[in-house]
């Protein structure tokens, strides 16, 4: 156990290095610089002027070389300018190249600068991850109780009509993308001109104009039922089918087990079969499925956020890639990358840990 | 000329009887759970004494058959609308959705024919008619085919074009008469104008056709892609197998969304990338189709002659041209009569065409649609070569897989001839999912503006524009997003049902 997990741990380092290599090469191709150099510095620099302002800035370097500075193994460069003024990675204002640390990088806990928002970026990330960590709870909250219930009503008879409805409801909400689904829900439930809100106002059994807010950016200070009840149901709804239907197939295959026909035969009822024999032995492979999904929903937290301007860390990225702010998007490539590697050793440590006859041989 | 009403003249009779259905529905829904909560049962088989089977319906049963029966009224009721939009001469009296059933005739002509045939020959053909056995596949492939239809149909359908912009109908409700167009115009919008005063059912069905090129397309890459680098990982293992997966892990950890973000921005096409990632994915099915056919056919050297080498050198002359936009064949002519005519007019006109010709072969395909087809692709063969090694790995422990190589057959034809056919039932159903699953990554794509013409109709992109107003203004964005929904449902439906055929095997 104790060499597997290393195995997965070397693995995981090796993967998460080679994916910050390949954003830190796309981030720092020669066009993208170009655009850093003429939003940051003037936009109307020549091509002689920006290739000045990238090698005062020490962009000119060998892409390995900065990829070091920017981990934290290779010594920071510096630069004494023709009128005596010392810059450098490390040099921050008020100091000296001697005063400055040599290294300063994701190792030493430097994340760097955000050009775009004009702070640290680990000032940036921690707080949008927080406000991030949020909706994902809430949304997990609602979305794996329903999903398992949904999964387990479907598998315990295969075949029966409950199960047919039930599969094709999870179907559904699997073929609903966020931004459809969220739409919809802006639509019906949040919109002052259609859908059910004018309704309900109109006989007066809700307060505002309309039953829940289309915009969550409210929610940041104060998470209310009225300001997040949609982003959190629509993350969930997408995210629910996926793991309703492991649930049931693996539901569907444990009611199939010996086990469970001699304990049906036993006479044991249908209730304390469902309970007590088969449920923990189902409930094993949805787990790496939740745990699989949390990546998977990444790509639906940038949607939703954006979709409810909510400033959290989806919509960071979203502002991160669009303008080009390349030390914020790597920090953001950086943790979204350890949470998918850490998910995915969860979930494999989990399913042997949970799995007895892989634990145990 | 008044606003049409959305259901013109048989909305008196039908919309209460609608209502009367979705009403009867939901109380028989409700009534049947409470009695199964209290514990009534279904009614039972009982064995008659002459041996016959009978049933003492009970009222859960009658509960069932009124949910039953409300279902088909409703969408009996749903027919006679769209047969009154197609009937009735005048637009007032067709309605909104009479107009727009009307639209649809020509796809409800093919429906009707390809279901009828499908039916009629169901025996004769093989898994596609199993299909017809099963009633969620049935409605997934009704879906579908709505879809495939529509695109096919775009322009007989389309009331107006997709990017003709009337003024005066900004944001206008559906059913809005056209004032200040064309003189031949359609004379309504039927779902609505746009922010910017164009048809949304145009765009809408234009979006169809957008989207269904594209994404059948690009999952068929992927999966050329995955099958060509998941068979020899699975077949022959060690390291090859140990690389390949770690690098499909490696784009599996990436996130989707920073992935399209990084890669589909104006600054990476400039770079180059998408043309590099292109070289390299689009190779492979040029290399994948080689080898199958020289691992079947390499005792059959007129075949490989005429039909495989031919073949290759076709698609690869297509492939240059299409990636690097060169053209050899242009090239090595030009040269050679730049060469002879080398001092005089033909010899510079000869340079000239050398440094600025379209190649003959191959399509020009623009930056942003190369850089999104590539990412997708991109982004869905890790999965599909993990699908095929984990089935290549169970079959490839077969008894027809051993006596392939007892009689000495080489690993590609093992390969490609004997394990991949056997693994087509799984793929088929996968390359189903995929599609939509790809449609979403391109919806996805489009909401975030990434890659796509502003102009162009695709659902995502118009869903993006229309959910800026979308509280005040909720029509533009409602059509393709449901257009977007059906369809990913027709593909997961569809895929359900022929998992569940091909099953039953």
């Amino acid at each position: 156990m104790g060499l597997f997990i290393l195995r997965r741990l070397g693995v995981m380092l090796l993967t998460a290095l080679c994916l910050t290599f390949i954003v830190f090469f796309l981030t720092n191709l020669g066009p993208n610089l170009e655009k850093l150099a003429k939003t940051q510095g003037n936009n109307r620099m020549s091509d002689a002027e920006v290739v000045q302002w990238l090698e005062n800035r020490g962009y000119t370097r060998p892409l390995v070389v900065r990829y070091g500075e920017w981990l934290g193994v290779a010594p920071g460069w510096t630069r004494v300018a023709a009128d005596g003024t010392e810059t450098g990675r490390c040099v921050d204002r008020g100091m000296t190249i001697e005063t400055a640390p040599t290294f300063c990088g994701v190792l030493q806990g430097d994340l760097g600068f955000s050009t775009v928002s004009d702070n640290e970026v680990s000032a940036i990330v921690g707080g949008r991850l927080a406000l991030t960590g949020w909706l994902m709870l809430i949304a997990f909250s609602v979305m794996v109780p329903a999903a398992l219930i949904i999964g387990i009503l479907a598998g315990m008879k295969e075949g029966s009509r409950t199960d047919r409805t039930l599969s094709t409801i999870s179907i559904a909400s699997t073929a609903t993308p966020e931004y459809v689904s969220g739409v919809i829900f802006i639509i019906l439930l949040a919109s002052s001109t259609a859908g059910l809100s004018p309704w309900l106002a109109e006989n007066g059994w809700i307060e505002g104009r309309t039953l829940f807010l289309g915009s969550s950016r409210s929610a940041m200070e104060d998470i209310t039922f009225w300001n997040f009840t949609l982003p959190v149901l629509t993350i969930a709804l997408y995210g629910m089918g996926y793991i309703a239907r492991m649930t049931r197939a693996s539901m569907a295959e444990v009611m199939t087990a010996q086990y469970i026909r001699t304990a049906r035969l036993k006479g044991v009822s249908f209730r304390n079969i469902v309970l007590k024999h088969a449920l923990r032995n189902a409930l094993i492979a949805p787990f790496t499925v939740i745990m699989l999904q949390i990546p998977w929903l990444l790509t639906g937290v940038v949607i939703v956020e954006t979709l409810f301007n909510y400033n959290g860390f989806g919509w960071t990225l979203v502002q991160a890639a669009s303008n080009n702010d390349i030390e914020l998007l790597l920090s953001i490539s950086i943790v979204a990358v350890i949470v998918v590697l850490t998910t995915q050793l969860i979930s494999d440590i989990g399913y042997v840990y949970l799995n007895p006859r892989i634990r145990i041989s | 000329m008044d606003p049409l009403t959305w259901s013109g003249s048989l909305g008196p009779f039908l919309n209460p009887l609608m209502l009367g259905c979705v009403l009867v529905f939901v109380a028989a829904f409700i009534l049947n759970i409470v009695m199964s909560l209290i514990g009534m049962r279904q009614a039972e088989p009982i064995v008659n004494a002459d041996h016959t089977i009978s049933y003492r319906l009970g009222a859960p049963d009658y509960m069932l058959l009124a949910m039953k029966w409300a279902v088909f009224v409703f969408l009996g009721a749903i027919m006679i609308y769209i047969l009154g939009g197609i009937l009735q001469p005048s637009m007032e009296a067709k309605g909104i959705i009479g107009g727009v059933g009307a639209q649809f005739l020509p796809v409800w002509i093919s429906l009707i024919v390809i279901y009828a045939l499908s039916i009629r020959f169901k025996r004769r053909l093989g898994l596609y008619g199993k299909l017809f056995d099963n009633l969620i596949g049935m409605i997934g492939f009704g879906l579908v085919m709505f879809w495939v239809l529509t695109a096919i149909f775009a322009p007989m359908i389309a009331t107006h074009g997709p990017i003709d912009v009337i003024s005066g109908l900004r944001n206008d409700p559906p059913g809005t008469p056209v004032s200040g167009g064309p003189e031949d115009a359609f004379p309504y919008y039927l779902l609505g104008g746009d922010a910017l005063g164009r048809d949304v059912f145009s765009r809408m069905v234009a979006g169809a056709r957008e989207v269904l090129t594209i994404a059948p397309l690009a999952t068929l890459f992927a999966f050329m892609v995955g099958i060509t680098l998941g068979l020899p990982a699975g077949y022959l293992g060690s390291r090859l197998d140990t690389f390949i997966t770690f690098i499909a892990n490696m784009v599996l950890a990436f996130p989707v969304i920073l992935l399209f973000y990084l890669l589909v921005t104006p600054e990476i096409i400039e770079a180059g990338v998408p043309v590099y990632m292109a070289a390299v994915l689009f190779v492979l099915p040029i290399g994948f189709l080689w080898v199958l056919l020289y691992s079947r056919f390499r005792a059959q050297p007129h075949i490989i002659k005429w039909v495989a080498i031919p073949l290759v050198l076709l698609l690869t002359l297509f492939y240059l041209g299409t990636v690097f936009r060169f053209d050899p064949i242009v090239w090595l002519a030009t040269s050679f009569i730049g060469y002879l005519n080398q001092g005089n007019p033909v010899g510079e006109w000869m340079q000239t065409t050398r440094d600025s010709y379209e190649p003959l072969i191959g399509i020009n395909i623009d930056g942003n649609l190369l850089i999104v087809f590539v990412s997708v692709v991109f982004v869905n063969s890790p999965t599909v070569y993990r699908i095929v090694r984990g089935l290549v790995l169970d079959i490839k422990t077969r008894d027809y897989v051993a006596a392939a190589q007892t009689r000495g057959e080489g690993p590609w034809y093992i390969m490609l001839w004997e394990i991949l056919p056997n693994a087509r039932g799984p793929l088929i159903v996968d390359f189903c999912l995929r599609i939509g699953y790809t449609t979403i990554l391109l919806g996805t794509l489009g909401f975030f503006g990434l890659g796509v013409d502003p102009e162009s109709p695709n659902w995502g992109s118009t869903i993006n524009e229309g959910r800026r107003l979308l509280t005040v203004y909720p029509h533009p964005p409602l059509p393709p997003a449901l257009a977007l929904l059906t369809m990913v449902l027709g593909l997961n439906l569809l895929a359900d049902g022929l998992r569940e055929e091909s099953l039953k095997d």
